[in-house]
């Protein structure tokens, strides 16, 4: 298809337009077609399940008027015959930026910026908020990229500002080259959309986390209803945006399923159902997915296979991102086998025109092709409130359709023709006649065998003589043919030109010229067919048959290590071990403890239970699973530090269960934590305490019995000390103090503003603050010297509440006498010092000394490595100060327990408490001494047998993709080069 | 009170003997005799009830308990010998608070410095390496780490009253971080977050072979204008010195070790994380392996939970000689080095080989096992008494320490504050 006859018959399309009564010409006469055009005989879908055979489409101004197999045709009617063609609703992209340029970044952004106030003026205080931002607003029409959209078969695109966390109003645009964007754009606020990404346009750093992004919706949400209550005097542009676009269709970019769920809970915190836009890889939690009962605009930009060829690169990849690979094109097919609503994306390729290709995929992955379709046209449609007018024939709608020579989703159909607002746009000339085949001619003695195919896009030649491969060149356009090739007489440059008019008959008769001038006419009779489409004009790719496709299952996590199924609770009896119940008992020898419907059901001697299954526990231990009360893994993100207080979020809204360390964890005997905020900023975030439930979702890992916690910080990290540029207050241990009386004092004001009934903000950070207050949530506060500790127990008993935890705590046994007085407990590392100058004075004997005067002492990780090695650390305060053992123990089970206050249900071995338990190989406390198997509530989430089958698994599965990746590339299949995971351990000190 | 009573008794030896806290002690003055503990020789034998006597700073007879005693005699029964641990590529004195950048004092600027000594900013009187001795590291080699060829390396006894003084080997080997095999994307400019394979990393091998050859091609010359890093170099060439190559990956390595065969230079693995899967070729070349700590996280999470801790075995077995080295670590869990040799008993090694891991295989690697590494007769008498297997948490506990026979002092600045705020409260 040439240029020139694309525009030629652009131009012909102008027939449909109809000039405005009110719009003044001066270039000629007031000329108005309000002719009807009719498509006869074609198979209609007007919708993905209402199909009409050889029925008639008739359009009128850019509508459907009616469509039928008996339509009545008024006299004033183009009719075109359609025979053997199909005809559908245009495609859908409800996620686009069409024509909406996003701007450029501005500065570095996020937490590295340090730039803490908004830069606009009668806005929200954020500016990462911008729902006063209409698409329309900045909308220009984009011609080009229409065109590669109306290729692929799209006809109308939902545009938006893809910038910012509140992003604005989309526009509903026609991708119609003809008329202008008052007949293109449909609606100029056709939805509200949000995401989870800063704006470009300002460097302000709060937020800095996922967690922070998700309070500040909350925020604006609370801050949106004060406004429309009149609580706030001035005029908040933003906030009054936000009001004037509750009535519309709410799109959320969410980006992948973690997110999905996270943005899904605080939606109907609000009573906002949001339309996710997903990542592709929503399969992998489809339960979960599910039950956010949200429509999902999804994408298809199915990754390539890694290039595996070096296998030195190749062993740092991991099962996860060849999985990825594998089943990533059947996540549509898992949306539409579990009933979920989905519309389909051309977002995150690199051009519409891979859209076809990756769509085929997922098709030849097993999703439906009706499905397909309504991901296409009805449901984004219906998402968007528009079912009347776009997405389907049906009478009155949008005259937006595809022509094409056969089933849209079939390998060698042709789309011919795209309709947007009854314009027409030929993509491949449905009259030019299709002249695959092979062909022969003798000429002076010789025979000439010509094969010829993609004749309908990209036509391609191969000429033999007798035998004889000779080089050549076609082209086919405006019915013509020409060919070029060269002479039998390889040793010359000499080429032969055939032209020929292509008509009725299926030879071809034209003109030969030889490489001396002289002309011939010759017959190139065509052979007769041997049937089977030959590869059609929309030049289908795609991997393979079906035959080929070989899925992995999926397990959870999806990666190594990951479970088929949640393991179940079991009825256990161990027999014969060294039990460290932590309890008045002591450590008793040769015990038997019985694990029945997730508890610790019995303890004794000669026990036994006829449904249990018995483990010989023989020299070995049993213990309470291990507790950490201070970490950091299983997160997506650890510190909210665009702010100097951040207590409005939570740690609970950034849980990772995919992190493998929560795996490692269990084989070092740990079953639960808590997953404290960093420690950027004096008022932290709260606390998700979970246990390592490996396998559940995120929310299926917070204990919910557990009571509210919230992290305080102190000294260098707070204090932004080795920052050199930091304008954040505070700067020194003096300011900190200042800072927390601020806070308290404001929340107390908050508290009796609240209950006096007046009506108030609702504000969440200050929420959070009284219920410290009121002793309705802890603090587990990071601190290192003795003048901070002091410091914050005054600042607690002047407020009124008692400070729960010390955490780290390295200089605790400096001002033990006080803090016994106070009441509060500490949190410590074994034996870490020197990292930083506020723990020059850390002693290894400071768990000793503090436990020595009385306080509820725990050792903690604070370290995704020291984590799985709790027992060697508690085992350090034996070393390090003669604790004895047993209370050396408790230091990293009971202890936390008390500290976390769950110690009602877990921390000792006492019959009726969770069954969170560990059986070791060794003495629990000695180095030499592995976990072997670590229950919770009575399921085991380790077991050291099954992890070395696991192994295996592993191993042989890596193989098998490897396998896999290397045919891919073998068949020519685009690869991309590999990559590894660079994983963060996270920290206090962790920036996100 | 069974801890209070060894120290005490500690505490009341170092009376005797006469010399401050944190002060390093005098020269081996007479002849000590320890008796009645069980020794671990440190080559993988044990003697029960055994006997160890030393004058002169050396060792003067290991025996059983028929051997005769000489001098002083310290009753250790029940209790264990150890040969002192050694501590590779470590930062030991020439850090003393990581985020302090001025006192920080490992990686010089520039990329190829072998000429950098680490010998002459090794602080002696680091609370950080005082803190090392009561948990029985009494030798360290202390390293540089910047740049490409990091610079020279020398290893320390731990009680010195200055580097000169503490220096057992002055300038053992040079240092090289073997270029890496991959490359961080930087993400700030719009590249993927994650590992991708280093495009540079020819170029970059290609710069550490040149400059070998470089150096080589000026050595033998008259060396009129003098280079100071190409003279660096010299000792590798005429085997006075190792090269501690700093590599972990299998490609990585295999590039390394053909490169300094083909140089015809000594070389050490310093990291070696995947070794394990080229042991024939680093046992055929004679390559030690330093191994990383084994209180490490697996690279990917594909890999065994369990593979840091086995790493060193799974070299042992297959013949290659390894020790464990603490160098990617922060410079105070270098006191951490007997429990990260007790963490591959675990997987099954002997305590007498992970012991080895830590004294004679490290001293075997370092070149210095004539001197140091385990109890025999003639070596430098460098070893300690414990009061249970000190290799494991719950038996770590030094009663009597010496470095060259001299009884060292096992009090640091923690102890001190320790004390000081036990009787705080316990009103001693």
């Amino acid at each position: 298809m040439t240029k020139k006859y694309l525009i030629l018959m652009m131009l012909m399309c102008t027939f449909s337009l109809v000039a405005q009564e009110h719009v003044p010409k001066n270039d000629g006469v007031k000329s108005e077609n309000t002719n009807y055009t009719a498509f006869t005989n074609a198979k209609i879908y007007v919708t993905p399940t209402q199909v009409i055979d050889k029925g008639t489409l008739l359009i009128h101004d850019g509508k459907v008027v009616a469509s039928g197999v008996s339509v009545s045709i008024p006299a004033n009617t183009v009719v075109i015959d359609v025979s053997g063609k199909s005809i559908y609703p245009s495609f859908i992209d409800i996620y686009s930026d069409f024509g909406v340029e996003k701007p450029k970044r501005q500065g570095f952004g996020g937490f590295g910026g340090g730039q803490y106030d908004a830069t606009r003026e009668g806005f929200y205080w954020n500016d990462h908020i911008r729902p006063e931002q209409n698409a329309v607003d900045f909308f220009k029409y984009d011609a080009k990229a229409a065109s590669d959209l109306r290729k692929a078969g799209f006809g109308v695109v939902n545009t938006h500002m893809q910038d910012g966390i509140m992003r604005g109003t989309g526009a509903l645009i026609a991708l119609a080259n003809e008329g202008s964007d008052a007949e293109r754009i449909l609606d100029d606020r056709s939805a509200d959309y949000s995401s989870l990404s800063k704006s470009l346009k300002s460097s302000q750093s709060y937020p800095s986390s996922i967690m922070g992004t998700l309070a500040l919706i909350r925020q604006v949400n609370h801050d949106a209803s004060w406004y429309a209550k009149g609580g706030i005097t001035i005029t908040d542009r933003s906030l009054e945006a936000f009001n004037n676009n509750k009535s519309l269709v709410k799109i959320m970019v969410a980006g992948d399923k973690a997110n999905a769920l996270r943005v899904d809970k605080v939606g109907d915190e609000f009573g906002t159902q949001y339309v996710i836009v997903g990542g592709g890889d929503e399969y992998e939690r489809i339960k979960e997915i599910k039950a956010t009962n949200a429509a999902y605009i999804i994408p298809v930009d199915f990754p390539n296979a890694y290039d595996v060829e070096d296998p030195f690169a190749a062993s740092v990849l991991e099962l996860s991102a060849m999985r990825e690979w594998n089943q990533r094109p059947s996540n549509p097919k898992a949306l539409a086998d579990n009933g979920i609503k989905f519309a389909f994306t051309t977002d995150g390729l690199r051009s519409p025109n891979m859209f076809e290709a990756n769509l085929m995929k997922a098709i030849e992955y097993g999703l439906d092709k009706t499905k397909a379709l309504e991901a296409l046209t009805t449901i984004p449609a219906e998402i968007l409130g528009q079912s009347n007018k776009i997405g389907s024939l049906k009478n009155g709608a949008y005259a937006n359709f595809l022509i094409t020579s056969g089933d849209l989703f079939e390998k060698g159909t042709t789309l011919y023709e795209n309709w947007v607002n009854g314009n027409r746009d030929v993509i491949n000339d449905m009259n030019v006649k299709n002249i695959d085949g092979d062909y022969s001619f003798t000429l002076a003695g010789k025979t000439y065998d010509i094969s010829i195919s993609g004749s309908s896009s990209k036509p391609k030649s191969d000429v033999k003589s007798d035998g004889k491969q000779l080089g050549s060149k076609i082209s086919y356009s405006d019915n013509w043919v020409n060919l070029t090739f060269t002479s039998i007489d390889t040793t010359k440059q000499e080429f032969m030109r055939f032209t020929s008019r292509v008509d009725h008959s299926d030879d071809l008769n034209g003109k030969l010229i030889d490489p001396n001038g002289n002309t011939a006419y010759v017959l190139a009779k065509k052979a007769a067919s041997e049937g089977g489409d030959k590869k059609g004009g929309m030049n289908r790719r795609g991997g393979g048959n079906s035959d080929d496709v070989k899925l992995m299952p999926v397990t959870y996590p999806n990666g190594a290590y990951g479970v088929s199924s949640l393991p179940q609770q079991e009825t256990i009896l161990f027999k014969n071990a060294t039990v460290w119940t932590n309890e008045a008992e002591g450590i008793l020898k040769n015990t038997d403890v019985l694990v029945k419907n997730g508890k610790i059901a019995k303890v004794g001697n000669n026990l036994s239970d006829s449904s249990a299954q018995v483990v010989d526990a023989t020299g070995k231990h049993l213990t309470a699973g291990v507790i950490d009360e201070h970490s950091h893994i299983a997160a997506a993100s650890i510190n909210e530090g665009g702010q100097n207080s951040s207590a409005e979020v939570t740690i609970e809204d950034a849980i990772d269960p995919e992190d493998i360390d929560i795996y490692r964890n269990l084989a070092g005997g740990v079953t639960s934590i808590q997953i404290l905020h960093g420690s950027a900023n004096p008022i932290g975030g709260r606390s998700a305490i979970i246990k390592l439930k490996w396998g559940e979702s995120a929310e299926g890992l917070i204990n919910k019995n557990a009571p509210k916690f919230i992290k305080f910080a102190l000294g260098e990290n707070v204090k932004q000390s080795r920052s050199q540029n930091g304008t954040r207050f505070p700067r020194t241990r003096m300011g900190v103090e200042q800072m927390f009386v601020d806070y308290f004092t404001r929340a107390k004001e908050y508290e009796a503003k609240k209950k006096s009934g007046q009506p108030y903000r609702k504000d969440i950070e200050m929420e959070t603050l009284v219920e410290i207050m009121n002793g309705e949530r802890f603090i587990s506060c990071h601190s290192y010297v003795q003048t901070e500790i002091n410091m914050m127990m005054k600042v607690a008993e002047k407020f009124g509440f008692k400070m729960n935890t010390f955490t780290h705590i390295l200089e605790g046994y400096k001002v033990a006498d006080i803090m016994k007085e106070h009441g509060v407990g500490a949190s410590t590392f074994s034996d870490w010092w020197a990292y930083k100058y506020e723990v020059n004075d850390a002693i290894p004997y400071n768990a000793s000394i503090m436990h020595n005067v009385g306080i509820t002492t725990a050792i903690n990780s604070d370290d995704g490595e020291m984590s799985r090695r709790l027992n060697q650390e508690a085992a350090k305060t034996v070393k390090y100060g003669g604790v004895s053992e047993e209370e050396a123990w408790k230091m990293v089970t009971l202890n936390p327990a008390k500290l976390l206050h769950i110690d009602d249900r877990v921390g000792s071995i006492k019959v009726g408490k969770d069954a969170d338990v560990v059986l070791w190989s060794d003495h629990p406390l000695s180095v030499y001494a592995k976990a072997e198997k670590t229950m919770i509530e009575g399921a085991t989430y380790f077991d050291i047998e099954k992890d070395k089958q696991m192994r295996t698994k592993i191993k042989q599965e890596r193989n098998d993709l490897m396998a896999m990746m290397l045919q891919e590339k073998n068949k020519g299949m685009k690869t991309q080069p590999i990559k590894a995971e660079d994983k963060q351990q996270l920290h206090c000190d962790s920036m996100d | 009170m069974r801890h209070i009573k060894y120290i005490y008794s500690v505490l009341m030896l170092c009376c005797t003997i006469s010399f401050a806290q944190q002060t390093p002690a005098d020269k081996q003055t007479g002849a000590i005799s320890i008796t009645g503990a069980t020794i671990h020789v440190g080559d993988g034998t044990v003697i029960e009830n055994g006997t160890v006597v030393f004058e002169n700073g050396k060792i003067q007879a290991v025996g059983n308990s028929g051997t005769a005693t000489k001098g002083t005699v310290i009753n250790a029964s029940g209790k264990h010998i150890y040969p002192g641990f050694i501590g590779a590529n470590t930062n030991l004195g020439l850090v003393e608070v990581d985020a302090v950048n001025a006192s920080d004092d490992q990686a010089e600027m520039g990329s190829m410095i072998p000429h950098v000594r680490s010998l002459i900013a090794y602080n002696a009187e680091s609370k950080v390496v005082e803190s090392m001795r009561p948990n029985g590291i009494l030798t360290a080699q202390v390293s540089p780490n910047g740049g490409t060829f990091s610079g020279t390396s020398s290893i320390m006894q731990l009680d010195a009253w200055n580097w000169q003084d503490a220096a057992l080997k002055a300038d053992d080997g040079i240092h090289l971080n073997w270029p890496s095999s991959f490359s961080r994307g930087r993400w700030w400019l719009g590249e993927p977050r994650g590992l991708r394979p280093n495009d540079n990393y020819a170029k970059q091998v290609d710069e550490v072979v040149s400059f070998v050859k470089e150096s080589k091609a000026y050595l033998n010359g008259k060396r009129t204008t003098k280079n100071l890093p190409y003279e660096a170099m010299e000792g590798l060439f005429n085997g006075k010195q190792k090269l501690y190559v700093h590599v972990d990956d299998e490609k990585g390595i295999t590039d390394a070790v053909t490169f300094a065969r083909d140089n015809g230079i000594q070389m050490v693995v310093v990291g070696g994380y995947q070794a394990h899967a080229v042991t024939g070729l680093l046992k055929n070349n004679n390559v030690p392996v330093l191994i990383d700590h084994t209180h490490s996280l697996p690279a990917i999470a594909d890999h065994d939970y369990d593979l840091p801790y086995k790493n060193p075995k799974l070299l042992a077995d297959a013949g290659v000689l390894v020790g464990i080295h603490t160098g990617n670590n922060s410079n105070f869990q270098t006191r951490n080095l007997p429990f990260y040799a007790g963490q591959v008993v675990g997987q099954g090694m002997s305590k007498e080989d992970a012991l080895k891991l830590i004294t004679s295989n490290i001293a075997k690697i370092l070149g210095v096992d004539d001197q140091l590494g385990t109890i025999t007769v003639g070596k430098r008498a460098t070893l300690f008494v414990s009061e249970g297997d000190a290799l494991d948490m719950r038996g770590n506990q030094l009663t009597h320490a010496f470095i060259d026979g001299r009884a060292i002092s096992l009090e640091t600045h923690q102890t001190e504050l320790w004390q000081r705020y036990k009787n705080k409260y316990e009103g001693n």
